[in-house]
């Protein structure tokens, strides 16, 4: 099966682009991005603050499986119903700059919609490393998992 | 970890990306690569250089001539590096689908 979600990140600039389409209308595709306990399930994330509204903000926080807690925020710039959500993403200490995320959400027929995730960084090596969180994570796991049963083993 | 890394520094500049899409179609020689350029030989040849030293491009040895050619090895590995960022997502969307869906038909 062709992967439905495609990453646009050729062109070495610092950004990238996140396309998917899905077999929904585009206002339940919407309804996903703003309604709290929705984007808590889909995200796997707590919402602390989602205000959907040009100048609004936004509080996440995420519990990994070690029981750390990850603080997300930003704020929202642009907020067009069923259509755009331009907002900021900033991960809470890390060393990692605010990003700036341009949502589109598109119409394609009654029961089909687009999501482009245009994703600005502050710069191109910033892209590429957030590209490779998911890989360097994935390998932390790894380890962690390596780690648990070498400690079993003594 | 550092060979992958230096693969990524290697792409990020935009002279080797393009010698990567250039050698893509044919296997080229370092005059043949240098004469899509504005810059100076010696540089293109430094660019080539890194290139090969993370083993992105091979050198093939024909006649007299050096052709450079790509590693589809290593390519691969710049493929596989950007796929767990995409399989995240898409391990999202394919939540945010299902439950929408429910949601959809419970309404």
């Amino acid at each position: 099966m062709e992967p439905k979600t495609k990453i646009n990140a050729e062109d070495g600039k610092q950004e990238l682009v996140v396309i998917r389409e899905f077999d929904l209308p585009v206002e339940l595709l919407f309804k996903a991005y703003i309604e709290p306990d929705i984007v808590e399930q889909w995200m796997g994330t707590k919402v602390l603050k989602l205000e959907n509204k040009k100048h609004g903000s936004w509080q996440f926080v995420t519990t990994d499986p070690k029981g750390n807690k990850h603080g997300f925020n930003g704020v929202i710039h642009e907020y067009s119903l069923n259509q755009k959500i331009t907002r900021t993403f900033e991960m809470e200490n890390t060393p990692f700059d605010v990003q700036l995320e341009f949502l589109a959400f598109e119409k394609l027929t009654e029961n089909t919609s687009k999501l482009s995730m245009h994703i600005v960084y502050k710069s191109v090596a910033l892209r590429d490393q957030m590209l490779q969180l998911p890989f360097a994570q994935g390998i932390n796991m790894a380890h962690n998992r390596l780690e648990d049963i070498v400690k079993k083993m003594i | 970890m550092n060979l992958r890394r230096d693969v990524f520094q290697a792409i990020a500049d935009p002279t080797r990306r393009t010698i990567l899409l250039l050698v893509a179609s044919q296997s080229m020689t370092a005059g043949a690569i240098a004469s899509n350029f504005e810059t100076a030989r010696p540089t293109v040849s430094k660019h080539l250089q890194i290139l090969v030293e993370c083993e992105l491009l091979e050198q093939e040895q024909n006649g007299r001539e050096i052709y450079y050619r790509l590693n589809p090895e290593k390519i691969k590995v710049i493929a596989d590096f950007i796929e767990p960022f995409r399989l995240m997502w898409d391990d999202r969307f394919n939540k945010l689908e299902a439950l929408m869906k429910g949601y959809k038909s419970t309404e």
